[in-house]
């Protein structure tokens, strides 16, 4: 008797969470999925009726994207983010490793004052303004170096991958440096063969921050011609006028709210098509910084 | 840890042999103590140059422009010669209208967020936890995750697509059931509720993942001693589960109570407009203005000096706290 009371509560607690579960993976997919769905409704449909969240498939039109793949602006502002991101990201990965290995050294004299020194404007920030003087004075404005260069070590980022170099066995790099290796040939290979794990994380996090930064872009950016996509999307969205930004065919088949879809979705589509597969990198990383916390 | 030590320990060992065998000894000896050091570590000092050539030009030259805050500061002059101002620009600040509104609006969407939010983290991570469906957890994890990496310029675009009057999905339903449309984000009753709504939306699912290592440290052994005692399933959350992880909800409390001034600079700024000022502006997106658009340098760089300066307060008394409760043993 008690274990079948038992297990019908065990059962009514599995259908309350896996229901609640259920509940929020729709309340995360419909609003994806509705922007997939707007983004292949063709004029004449969105015309007669409203859109709600089904599209029989035979309908879907994909005009939307075909312009948008083929216009020189969205595939400037491409070119941008993925010279932001791959550019950003390498300067990031230059600055940020060799900088923590050395501070991940024990006995290096100085070192308390270099973390100190990493740590103050850490937890003390400037504001917008004076690094804004900074970027201007040094003649960035308007390059790729403005929106790349004032996070280029991203000082969490740079503690959590030194704590991962402490953590390594130092006899390794001992024997290295007994064989004659200099701490450059010590960090290139010994160190880094063995911190695959922690340069994804840390190079991925930097690179999704790159892809996704539109702040900077519009404090430094003026140039339409350096605009990364995050920008144009912006633009597309809030323009009364599509035509400012993206010379938009009034004679196709495919709506504006199709059109601003369409650019919503090929915005976030790195991202959806990655994530997945790097997942594990992103939970471990910040496992790794809240642990250190 | 006691590992790493010992290797430490090891090598300067070693390298204190080095000097007693006379490696270098003689030529190194004429150096100084400081020039025999700086040869000796010189490849991590080089490794580190850029790094800090990176630290004086980005992050400790804003720090010497911030005094731009105490001046009139004009292009023209410079930073330096600048005319001293004194509190001038603090003083303007306080004294006006927009004081107490925009600290206002910075705290209370600040803790609208965390309130809201963190319960519904919590929640998750413990659903996560206890389903029987591995694999469903697995994937309501990496869906519910996902939108953390969106930018806020495409989280602006997904709530136009679901909260527009003229094509928004909620707005559909509400004029199918015969309602009149919705401007969420142009009204000022609903900003707030669009601004916290939509980070919940966005950062539920990656804010269960402290949750959930904390819930994964619990000795398993526990669950089963209760169950045999015959506690059920909402006692042994309440009795075991969330004592497990009270920890990591003061920690994360602390954490984020210690950065309240910084409502979410980004997705405001995205989402907001001259109609929802009132009660959707925050500090940033105020310096912001005056600052970039209004050319008010110094006004601009004293707010952003005040949120600084209360934001250092804060997040030391933070982290003062957190190491006092994990020094009690449960962040341990």
């Amino acid at each position: 008797m008690r274990t079948l009371t038992k297990s019908w509560d065990d059962i009514f607690f599995q259908f309350l969470i896996n229901s609640f579960l259920i509940i929020l993976l729709i309340a995360v997919l419909i609003p994806l999925w509705r922007v997939f769905v707007m983004s292949v409704t063709p004029l004449h449909y969105i015309d007669t009726k409203t859109l709600g969240l089904w599209l029989d498939p035979r309908m879907w039109s994909f005009e939307a994207y075909k312009q948008l793949l083929s216009h020189p602006s969205f595939i400037r502002a491409t070119t941008n983010s993925l010279i932001i991101t791959l550019g950003g990201t390498t300067v990031n990965m230059l600055l940020t490793v060799p900088f923590a290995y050395a501070l991940s050294n024990p006995d290096l004299p100085g070192r308390k004052i270099f973390i100190t020194m990493a740590l103050i404007p850490f937890l003390f920030n400037a504001g917008l303004i004076p690094t804004y003087l900074v970027v201007q004075k040094l003649g960035l404005v308007d390059t790729y170096w403005a929106v790349i260069m004032p996070g280029a070590i991203g000082i969490y980022n740079m503690l959590v991958m030194k704590s991962f170099f402490e953590g390594l066995p130092e006899e390794l790099k001992e024997a290295a440096r007994l064989d004659g290796a200099n701490e450059l040939q010590v960090l290139w290979h010994v160190v880094l063969p063995l911190s695959k794990p922690i340069l994804l994380t840390v190079g991925l996090w930097y690179a999704v921050g790159h892809w996704n930064e539109f702040f900077n872009a519009i404090l430094y950016l003026n140039d339409a011609k350096l605009q990364p996509l995050t920008i144009l999307l912006r633009n597309i969205l809030l323009a009364a006028n599509i035509n400012e930004y993206v010379e938009y065919d009034a004679f196709s088949s495919a709506p504006v709210s199709a059109f601003r879809a369409a650019s919503v979705f090929l915005t976030m589509l790195p991202i959806i098509l990655i994530y997945p597969r790097v997942q594990r990198y992103f939970t471990k990383g910040t496992m790794l910084g809240g642990v250190k916390q | 840890m006691r590992r790493i030590f010992s290797g430490g320990g090891a090598m300067i060992g070693i390298s204190k042999l080095k000097n007693l065998i006379g490696v270098q000894v003689s030529k190194n000896q004429r150096l100084g103590y400081l020039g025999r050091m700086l040869y000796k570590y010189r490849w991590l000092y080089f490794m580190m140059l850029p790094g800090i050539a990176y630290f004086i030009l980005f992050r400790y030259l804003p720090l010497w422009n911030a005094q731009i805050a105490f001046k009139d500061f004009k292009p023209l002059l410079g930073v330096w010669d600048s005319p001293f101002a004194g509190f001038k620009h603090f003083n303007t600040f306080f004294n006006s209208f927009y004081f107490t509104q925009l600290i206002g609006n910075t705290v209370i969407i600040s803790l609208l967020k965390l309130v809201l939010g963190m319960p519904m983290a919590i929640i998750l991570a413990l659903c996560l936890y206890e389903t029987v469906f591995k694999r469903l957890a697995g994937f309501v994890q990496t869906i519910t995750y996902l939108p953390h990496f969106l930018s806020w310029v495409i989280m602006f675009g997904i709530l136009l697509v679901m909260l527009s009057p003229s094509e928004g999905l909620v707005n559909e339903a509400i004029k199918a059931s015969g309602g009149e449309p919705i401007a969420f984000l142009y009204s000022p009753q609903w900003f707030r509720a669009v601004v916290v709504g939509s980070d919940i939306w966005k950062d539920t699912g990656w804010g269960t993942i402290l949750y959930l290592a904390a819930l994964m440290a619990i000795d398993p052994t526990l669950f089963e001693a209760a169950a045999v005692d015959g506690a059920s399933r909402m006692q042994r959350i309440w009795h075991i589960s969330l004592p497990g992880i009270l920890g990591t909800i003061v920690v994360v409390t602390l954490l984020r109570l210690g950065n309240i001034l910084d409502a979410g600079f980004t997705q405001i700024f995205m989402l907001y407009s001259l109609p929802v000022y009132s009660v959707g502006d925050i500090l940033d997106t105020w310096v912001y203005r005056q600052g970039i658009l209004e050319f008010q340098f110094s006004l601009a760089t004293a707010v952003g000096l005040f949120k600084g300066g209360i934001g250092l307060v804060l997040v030391l008394a933070a982290n003062r706290l957190t190491k006092q409760f994990a020094g009690s043993g449960i962040y341990s």
